[in-house]
């Protein structure tokens, strides 16, 4: 009873809030460009311009996104049940393992497109394999999937090392990382796909993962609001109790969604490796994992919010390129600063204006006919 | 329960006499008062907690405050140690009007809580945990000299041994609660409020908690004792308060009032539910529970040797005071609550109760659930109405296709079943926090009793319930016992029970204590109800 159930309209909740928080993160990220002596006018135009500008700057912007549609979607599907899976980035990176496996082994015998199947399902296996530990531990033993979680995406940097170090290095050679695929471990690029709208597309490695990425958002949204298991899942993330009441076994559950969620992370993977470098290398996730997790957040877990979200920090990925290499002030590491403010304000303090918000809208209510108040008489 | 206990039933002397005597030299009748509340009104949301309390509490004395659960005790004592702010009201301490924005002002006037959970560091010594917050320094070295020999002298002064280097997690609970009250008299309190202080005691350490309170007492601090219990009440208080739903219905001294009526006054006599229904028509036993014992996660025995029948055609009410093990037999026969001892049968065939029993499957065998708790457990409030709707059933193949949900079928029966039911507004894709709680309910009890069941396991079914839905659903009820069904009810509310039931068993400490028929008195099953009649019945 201490927390009342404060409601806000549909458009305050989904679009005004993110709103508000990403033109905060901004202006913030603005008074940073401003201290370091650039205008911030400028640098936002430059941003904006290097995202969607030209041809080859949304091409880029979409190669991200695709990265952050995947993670963004893992960690939603955690966050329905009540989840908060962090380890996206040891998850996508051992996907990238299974994508780099298949490509190794049919890249030589079969076209792409037989390949690429079996490198989807790869992917996700091995995603879905690294999850399923903290899953289970979740879910038998009760040790928090936070922690566990975490400590996997080490676990997972150090195998990988240890992998393309040791076991997948062709030999003599001198870096860590696997050979260049042959053809039939390369996804076709969707530069038609931008030339229908007189695009140029250049050297941006906009690839076919992008298709898969929003086949998957669909089936997210599928899986989630229109399934047996979906509705277990969101029983289970709004009310453990009431799951438990309903018969909802829990532990099955808790681990049916880890490896639903792992095996999304994993399959981020097949787009910087099966669509861009053709090869499996060192830390290639970047941090994707974890900017998933503002994706989700800003996205609300929601398959519609989650795509408009990646694509909001693929521009900030690839505008910012931009900007460093425009701005000599404003170094790489500024970028991070600016993206870093974006995911604070959309991510971690999501909620900071919303009791503001609340308050607002109930005096705005209460000063209107109570006969429109949503509480039904009884 | 021991013959030593029974000095107070009889009325014949009340305890520490020296204490008594002490209070008389000192004037405590006519003494001023620690405490006075001035209409304190206190809402959350729709729920009116506390409505226009008037308090006076004497210095130096133990007033006790009894109500059921619910009844609003533990809001009003979070407005005086300040966790709450009061919506109207004034508060006077000592005679000076005051504001208490939050604890610590609360602990500057003198007031200390003792909570009915620990406020405890588990792995803090005792003279770790009784200065905390009260360290002086950055350095601990002087503060801990002077800490240790504080709690020395009140130790002393107080007779409360308790060895200072002992780690907190390797004390038992009346040792531990022991250094909650050594904590708030560290802090100078005057005036100690406790709350429900023995729920988690052995009646030992509940005796000696008690001798403690007088004590410190008889050397004038002023003690609030909130409670649920009435021996509690008429062992050890001064005065006390009754609270029924958010309002202060009496106060007495204790010498001067009986269980009876403070039973009585508690329970409340409201205007007689009177729900017309033909003779039952018993047929088999559809559930029989037997030697059934409960225990909650800190192992205290919450069901304790429990048998009872149900038949088909009637309906077997269960009477008590909130906290009597009902819940906890609620949940373990529902398969919620995994029970350690004893056997469920259902329809003949035995459940699962002492090992990983499903609720799933149970359902599927007849027996359906309308729990206590709706908000936690019987609905999830941010769902569509629809979805809840199917909440348990939604394994049935009539909701699904494949995998997938029947979003059409989930969506017609739930339009039928809100018609049927009259659940308002009829909008089954309404956000179900939107519903008042009468027609959450009603969404509840639709889907529980619209499938048929063999057996109906009811708890608190008009809990928060506007009373238009009142009427409705004990007809419901009715209804399910006239079509054959077993019901087994639990309800809080006496009124209810006797309206509906066909047997009354009357739960105390987790043993049923007695069977009744309706026509019982209320004063005799408020007897029960606290324990009264077992205790003479042992003592004789």
């Amino acid at each position: 009873m201490s927390a009342p159930y404060a409601k806000l309209p549909l458009w305050v909740e989904y679009a005004l809030i993110p709103l508000i928080n990403l033109v905060v993160a901004f202006l913030v990220a603005g008074l940073v460009v401003l201290i370091v002596g650039e205008s911030p006018l400028r640098a936002a135009t430059l941003l904006v311009q290097g995202a969607f500008g030209y041809g080859e700057g949304i091409g880029f912007t979409l190669y991200y996104a695709t990265n952050f549609i995947f993670t963004g979607l893992a960690v939603a599907v955690a966050f329905h049940c009540g989840l908060f899976n962090i380890g996206g980035e040891g998850q996508a990176y051992i996907g990238g393992l299974g994508v780099a496996l298949a490509c190794l082994w049919f890249d030589n015998i079969v076209p792409w497109f037989v390949t690429f199947p079996i490198a989807v399902l790869a992917a996700a296996l091995f995603g879905a394999a690294w999850a399923f530990i903290p899953g289970y531990l979740q879910a038998k033993r009760g040790s928090h999937i936070v922690i566990t979680t975490i400590m996997f995406n080490f676990i997972a940097s150090s195998l990988m090392v240890y992998m393309l170090v040791e076991v997948l290095k062709p030999l003599g050679s001198m870096a860590p990382q696997t050979r260049t695929f042959a053809d039939g471990g390369q996804l076709p690029r969707l530069d038609w796909l931008l030339s229908t709208f007189g695009l140029d597309i250049g050297g941006a490695p906009f690839n076919l993962s992008f298709i898969v990425a929003l086949v998957a958002a669909f089936l997210v949204w599928l899986l989630i609001w229109r399934t047996r298991l979906g509705y277990e899942i969101r029983t289970m993330g709004a009310s453990p109790s009431a799951a438990r009441y309903a018969g909802i076994k829990d532990a099955r559950v808790i681990i049916i969604t880890m490896l639903i969620s792992g095996g999304l992370a994993g399959m981020m993977a097949l787009n910087p490796i099966m669509g861009d470098q053709h090869r499996l290398q060192l830390d290639f996730v970047t941090g994707a994992g974890f900017v998933g997790i503002a994706v989700a957040l800003m996205g609300r877990s929601h398959p519609v919010g989650i795509i408009p979200a990646a694509i909001l920090f693929g521009m900030l990925y690839q505008g910012g390129a931009e900007i460093s290499f425009e701005m000599p002030n404003i170094s790489r590491d500024m970028i991070t600063i600016i993206q870093g403010l974006v995911i604070l304000f959309a991510g971690a303090l999501e909620h900071m204006f919303r009791p503001t918000l609340i308050a607002f809208f109930a005096t705005l209510r209460g000063t209107r006919d109570p006969a429109e108040a949503p509480a039904a008489g009884g | 329960m021991k013959n030593a206990d029974l000095g107070w039933l009889r009325g014949k002397h009340m305890p520490s006499v020296v204490g008594q005597t002490n209070r008389e030299a000192n004037g405590w009748h006519m003494g001023d008062l620690a405490i006075e509340l001035r209409g304190i009104d206190k809402s959350f949301g729709a729920v009116h907690a506390n409505k226009n309390i008037n308090l006076q509490v004497r210095k130096g004395t133990i007033h006790g405050i009894i109500g059921e659960n619910g009844a609003g005790k533990s809001t009003l004592m979070s407005i005086l140690y300040g966790f709450y702010q009061a919506d109207k009201g004034d508060i006077q301490v000592n005679g000076a009007p005051t504001i208490i924005r939050d604890p610590n002002t609360a602990i500057s006037l003198g007031i200390g809580m003792v909570h009915q959970h620990f406020m405890l560091v588990d792995n803090f010594t005792v003279l770790e945990n009784v200065m905390l917050g009260a360290e002086e320094n950055a350095v601990l070295n002087r503060g801990i000299t002077k800490a240790r020999a504080e709690l020395k002298r009140l130790e002393d002064e107080y007779a409360l041994e308790v060895d200072p280097d002992a780690v907190i997690e390797e004390l038992p609970v009346g040792l531990q609660q022991r250094v909650e009250i050594l904590k708030a008299l560290f802090r100078g309190a005057e005036i100690l409020i406790l709350d429900e202080p023995t729920g988690v005691l052995t009646p030992a350490e509940a005796d000696h908690l008690f001798r403690i309170l007088e004590q410190l007492r008889d050397q004038g601090k002023t003690i609030l004792l909130i409670t649920h219990k009435l021996r509690e009440i008429m062992a050890i208080t001064d005065e006390v308060s009754v609270m029924r739903r958010g309002e202060i219905v009496a106060t007495r001294e204790t010498g001067k009032t009986s269980v009876e009526e403070l039973a009585e006054l508690m329970v409340g006599r409201r205007v007689l539910l009177r729900v017309e229904k033909g003779e039952a028509n018993p047929q088999d036993v559809k559930l029989a529970v037997k030697d059934l014992t409960v225990r909650d996660s800190r192992g205290v025995v919450m069901v304790d040797n429990v048998s009872l029948d149900v038949r088909a055609g009637e309906i077997v009410g269960i009477a008590g005071v909130a906290g009597n093990g009902q819940s906890e037999l609620l949940e373990a026969i529902t398969g919620i609550r995994q029970a350690e001892n004893g056997t469920v049968m259902l329809d003949g065939e035995p459940i699962r109760v002492t090992g990983e029993a499903d609720p799933a499957e149970l359902r599927k065998r007849g027996l359906a659930h309308v729990p206590e708790d709706r908000h936690h457990m019987g609905l999830v409030l941010s769902f569509e109405e629809n979805e809840n709707a199917i909440l348990g059933y939604h394994y049935d193949e009539q909701f699904l296709n494949g995998p997938m949900l029947n979003l059409n079928n989930i969506r017609q029966e739930a339009a039928k079943k809100a018609e049927e039911y009259d659940i308002r507004p009829p909008d089954v894709r309404l956000k179900t926090a939107n519903f008042s709680g009468g027609n959450q309910q009603k969404i509840v009890l639709a889907r529980e009793m619209g499938r048929d069941p063999t057996v109906l396991v009811i708890g608190q079914p008009t809990r928060g319930v506007d009373v238009g839905a009142i009427e409705f659903i004990h007809r419901r009820i009715i209804e399910m016992r006239d079509a054959g069904k077993a019901v087994l009810l639990v309800s809080v509310e006496l009124d209810e029970i006797r309206a509906l039931s066909d047997r009354i068993l009357v739960m105390f400490a987790g043993r049923v204590v007695g069977e009744r028929t309706p026509d019982a008195t209320e004063g005799e099953l408020g007897l029960l109800m606290a324990g009264v009649e077992e205790a003479q019945e042992a003592a004789q």
